[in-house]
C-alpha cells in the first residue's frame, strides 16, 4: 500500500468537496431546514395547545345542549370553534376544520327520550373532510362520552328526567301496558332522583353514566432521554440519510466523470494500484459522510433539543452510515454506463432506499409484509439505529444489530464495485 | 546511446476489432520519438500500454529490462504521463494538484516542496501556483499539466497531444519547455496531429496506423524513402480531362498525381521538374492560373504510406 499516494488522494477529495459550497448547501443545510419543518409538522414545538380542530353548530340551546357544548369545548384533545351551519360547511370544505359537530336543536330531550324507549334516536349531523377519515373517528369517540355523561346525568338527576319518567309512567297507565319491568325502572328512578344531590359543592359525584376507566398513558423510551418522544430525531435523522445518500450518488456521478478525464490516466499512470484509488475514494466519501451526519446531529442537539442517549453508539452509527454512503457511490461509478444515465437510476434508488428505510413516514405505518421487506433495505437499519440512540433513549448495544449490517452492507457494496472496476481495467 | 525503452509486439484486442497488432519500436536514452497515426490508428492504445494502464494481450515494454506492469509497479516511478485531456483538478490550485501528483510517487516534505518550486520555474508559473487552474489560459493549463507530468524526474516522459487547443504563443511556450527538457538529456515520446512540431521536435518517427507499425525511422530516412521529393500545386483555368492527366502523370520526373476538379496536386522527383512541367501544360492548351511548389514534408511521407491524411 502506497500510503502517501493513499492519503493524498483522500485529502484532495475533502479539500474538493469543501472547497464545493453548493454541495456543502445540499447535503448540509437543506436536510437541516427540512429536518426542521417535517419536525414541526409531526409535533415538534409544544405538545400542549394543539388539537383538532372542530367546528360547533349548537343549535340546542338546553341546560342539556349547553353542557354538552361545554364538555366538548374542555376537551383537551379538541379545539373547539362555534359557528352557524353554513360557517362550520364552508370551513370543513375548505380544510381549516377536520370535522363540524351539528347539535340538532332539543337534541337533549330527544337523546333522554330515546334512551329508555330506544326509539326516535336524534342525529347528531358531522360533516368531515374525507381526506381525514381517522379524525372523525376520533371526533365521535369523545363526542359520545360526553353525549353519554350529559344525556345520563339529565336522566338520572336533572328536570328533564324527572319529566321524562312522570311522563312515561303516566303513558304506562294510560295505555294500560303490562310491563312490570319498566314500570318498576321508572319509579326507582323517580325515588333516585327525589334523593338530594350532594354533587353540587360538596364533593358529591354528578349523578348519571360516566367513563368506566381513565387510561394512564406513559410513552416508553429509555436511560436519559425519558423526557419523551422528540420528533425532531425522526426527522433529523430521516433527512440526514436522505441528502448524505444524495452526496454518495454524487460522489459515485464525480468518478465517473474523472474516469473519462486525464486526471484518471495520470493517477493511474502512477505507481499505485487500482483498488487503492478506488479505496481511497471510498474513505474520503465515508469521512464526508460520517461528517456530515455529526454535523447534523449537533444542529439537532443545539437548536432543536434532540438527546443522544448513547455517543459511541451515535459514532458508531455514523461511521457505518458512512461506510455504506461510499460504498453506495462507488456502486454507481462502478456500474454506471454514463454519468447521465448514472444519475437518473441511482436518484431512483435513492428515493426508494429512503422510503422503504422509514426517512419519510416511520416503517411501522407501512404494511407487515412490507415491514418484513424493508429489513433488507440497508437505510432502514441506518434510520433504525439511529432513533435507537436518539429518542428511544437506547444504548450502544441496541444499535449494534444495525451497524454490523450497515458495515456488513459496505463491505459487500465496496467489493461488488472493486470487483467491477478491475475486470473492466483488465 | 543506450536503449531506454523497449517495446516488443504489443497486441490488444477489444472483442473482435484489434486495435494494436504487434507494435515494435524501442526509444533511446535521450532520444524524442515522434508517434504519428490518424484518429483509430491504435495510438492511445499503445501509449496505455507504454504507461502501465493497459494489460497487452501480447507483447511487453521494457524499461531498462524492467516490465513495465498495470499496478503499483515501481518502474513506474521513471515514466511520466501528459495525458491528452487536461489531468489536471480545476478547483484546487497549482501547488494542490502538483502535490497531489508528487504524492502519488512517493513525494512528501522538503522533497516535494522542492520538486514542485523546480517545475513551475521550469514552465513559467511560479507566481500562479496558489491560483485555481480554473482562471488559467488554456496556455498556462497545458504547461501545468506538463508540470505534473515531471514532479518525479522521470526518465522518460510521454506526452500525449499536449498542444491540442492552445494558441501559438502559448505552443511556442511549451515547445521551450520541452526542448529544454530535451537538452536536460531526457527521453520524450510525442504524440500529435500536428508534422511541423513532430518535425521540430522529434529525431525518431514511428508512424501507426491500423494497429501496425508502417515506418520507424529517422525524420531523414523517412524523406530519403520518398519517391516525391516536391510538390507541384496547379490551379487551371478549365478542368483537366482523363487524356490529359494520363499524358501527366507519364511525363519525367512526375511520381504521383491527385486532381481535384481544376486543382493538380503533382508530386515530382525534384523542384527542378517543376517550370518544364508548366511549360509542358501550357503546350498542351491549359493555362495555369495559379501554382507553387514545396519540398515534400513529413504530412507527404504520412499520406505516401497510409492513404490518408493525419486528421482523418
Amino acid at each position: 500500500m502506497n500510503t502517501t499516494a493513499f492519503l493524498a488522494l483522500v485529502r484532495k477529495d475533502l479539500i474538493l468537496y469543501i472547497s464545493d459550497r453548493r454541495a456543502l448547501l445540499m447535503h448540509l443545510v437543506l436536510p437541516i431546514v427540512i429536518a426542521a419543518f417535517f419536525g414541526s409538522v409531526f409535533g415538534g414545538g409544544s405538545a400542549k395547545g394543539s388539537g383538532i380542530d372542530v367546528a360547533l353548530v349548537q343549535q340546542d340551546t338546553s341546560a342539556a345542549g349547553n353542557r354538552i357544548a361545554a364538555g366538548l369545548k374542555a376537551d383537551p384533545n379538541l379545539h373547539v370553534t362555534p359557528m352557524d351551519l353554513a360557517q362550520a360547511r364552508a370551513a370543513v370544505r375548505k380544510g381549516s376544520q377536520a370535522v363540524a359537530i351539528v347539535l340538532p336543536a332539543g337534541f337533549a330531550e330527544a337523546a333522554g327520550t330515546a334512551m329508555f324507549s330506544n326509539q326516535d334516536k336524534p342525529a347528531i349531523g358531522l360533516l368531515y373532510d374525507p381526506s381525514q377519515p381517522a379524525v372523525l373517528a376520533m371526533v365521535k369517540g369523545m363526542l359520545t362520552q360526553q353525549v353519554m355523561q350529559v344525556v345520563s346525568a339529565e336522566m338520572f338527576g336533572g328536570p328533564l328526567g324527572r319529566k321524562l319518567a312522570e311522563r312515561g309512567l303516566q303513558r304506562l297507565d294510560e295505555q294500560n301496558v303490562e310491563n312490570p319491568a319498566l314500570r318498576d325502572m321508572l319509579v326507582a328512578v323517580r325515588k333516585y332522583e327525589a334523593q338530594p344531590n350532594k354533587s353540587a359543592g360538596d364533593g358529591g359525584q354528578p349523578r348519571g353514566l360516566a367513563m368506566p376507566f381513565t387510561t394512564q398513558d406513559e410513552g416508553l423510551t429509555s436511560g436519559p432521554v425519558a423526557e419523551g418522544y422528540n420528533p425532531y430525531a425522526h426527522s433529523f435523522s430521516g433527512m440526514g440519510v436522505q441528502f448524505i445518500l444524495f452526496m454518495g450518488v454524487n460522489m459515485g456521478i464525480g468518478m465517473l466523470l474523472t474516469r473519462r478525464s486525464g486526471v484518471w490516466d495520470r493517477t493511474l499512470a502512477a505507481p499505485v494500484t487500482l483498488t487503492e484509488v478506488v479505496l481511497a475514494r471510498a474513505a474520503s466519501a465515508a469521512i464526508i459522510a460520517f461528517c456530515l451526519l455529526c454535523a447534523i446531529f449537533v444542529v439537532a442537539v443545539l437548536a432543536f433539543h434532540v438527546r443522544v442517549s448513547s455517543v459511541p453508539g451515535f459514532l458508531g452509527v455514523a461511521v457505518g452510515f458512512g461506510a455504506l454512503t461510499a460504498g453506495f457511490g462507488l456502486l454507481v461509478a462502478a456500474f454506471g454506463k454514463t454519468p447521465e444515465a448514472a444519475r437518473g437510476i441511482a436518484m431512483f434508488a435513492t428515493l426508494i432506499l429512503v422510503m422503504l428505510g422509514g426517512a419519510w413516514v416511520p416503517t411501522f405505518m407501512f404494511p407487515a409484509w412490507v415491514q418484513q421487506l424493508t429489513l433488507v433495505v440497508p437505510t432502514r437499519w441506518a434510520i433504525g439505529g439511529l432513533d435507537a440512540v436518539t429518542w428511544r433513549g437506547l444504548d450502544a448495544a441496541a444499535a449494534a444489530p444495525a451497524i454490523a449490517v450497515l458495515l456488513g452492507f459496505a463491505l459487500l457494496f465496496t467489493v461488488a464495485a472493486v470487483w467491477r472496476f478491475r475486470s473492466e481495467q483488465a | 546511446m543506450s536503449v531506454l525503452l523497449r517495446v516488443e509486439g504489443l497486441v490488444k484486442s477489444y472483442g473482435a476489432r484489434r486495435a494494436v497488432d504487434g507494435v515494435s519500436f524501442q526509444v533511446r536514452a535521450g532520444q524524442t520519438v515522434g508517434l504519428l497515426g490518424p484518429n483509430g490508428a491504435g495510438k492511445s492504445t499503445t501509449v496505455s500500454m507504454l504507461c502501465g494502464l493497459l494489460r497487452p494481450d501480447a507483447g511487453q515494454v521494457l524499461l531498462d529490462g524492467q516490465p513495465v506492469a498495470v499496478g503499483a509497479s515501481a518502474i513506474k516511478r521513471r515514466i511520466g504521463l501528459v495525458p491528452q485531456d487536461l489531468a489536471l483538478y480545476e478547483d484546487l490550485s497549482a501547488h494542490e494538484n502538483l502535490r497531489l501528483f508528487g504524492a502519488l510517487y512517493g513525494l512528501k516534505g522538503p522533497a516535494l516542496n522542492e520538486r514542485i518550486a523546480r517545475v513551475l520555474g521550469l514552465v513559467n508559473l511560479v507566481d500562479r501556483a496558489r491560483d485555481k487552474p480554473a482562471t488559467f489560459s488554456g496556455g498556462m493549463k497545458r504547461r501545468l499539466n506538463i508540470a505534473a507530468a515531471l514532479l518525479h524526474d522521470p526518465d522518460l516522459l510521454i506526452l500525449d497531444e499536449p498542444t491540442v487547443g492552445v494558441d501559438p504563443q502559448s505552443r511556442n511556450a511549451i515547445f521551450d519547455t520541452l526542448e529544454a527538457l530535451q537538452a536536460q538529456g531526457r527521453a520524450l515520446i510525442y504524440t500529435s496531429h500536428y508534422m511541423e512540431e513532430v518535425e521540430r521536435l522529434a529525431d525518431h518517427i514511428v508512424i501507426i496506423d491500423h494497429g501496425k507499425v508502417l515506418a520507424d525511422d529517422s525524420p531523414a530516412t523517412l524523406h530519403r524513402k520518398l519517391a516525391a521529393k516536391a510538390l507541384l500545386r496547379v490551379e487551371l483555368a478549365e478542368p483537366a480531362g482523363a487524356g490529359l492527366l494520363d499524358a501527366l502523370r507519364s511525363q519525367a520526373g512526375v511520381t504521383a498525381l491527385a486532381s481535384d476538379g481544376t486543382a493538380l496536386d503533382i508530386g515530382l522527383t525534384d523542384n527542378a521538374e517543376a517550370v518544364p512541367l508548366l511549360g509542358w501544360l501550357q503546350g498542351q492548351g491549359q493555362r495555369p492560373v495559379h501554382f507553387a511548389t514545396a519540398r515534400a514534408s513529413l504530412e507527404d511521407i504520412f499520406l505516401d504510406l497510409t492513404g490518408r491524411t493525419l486528421r482523418d
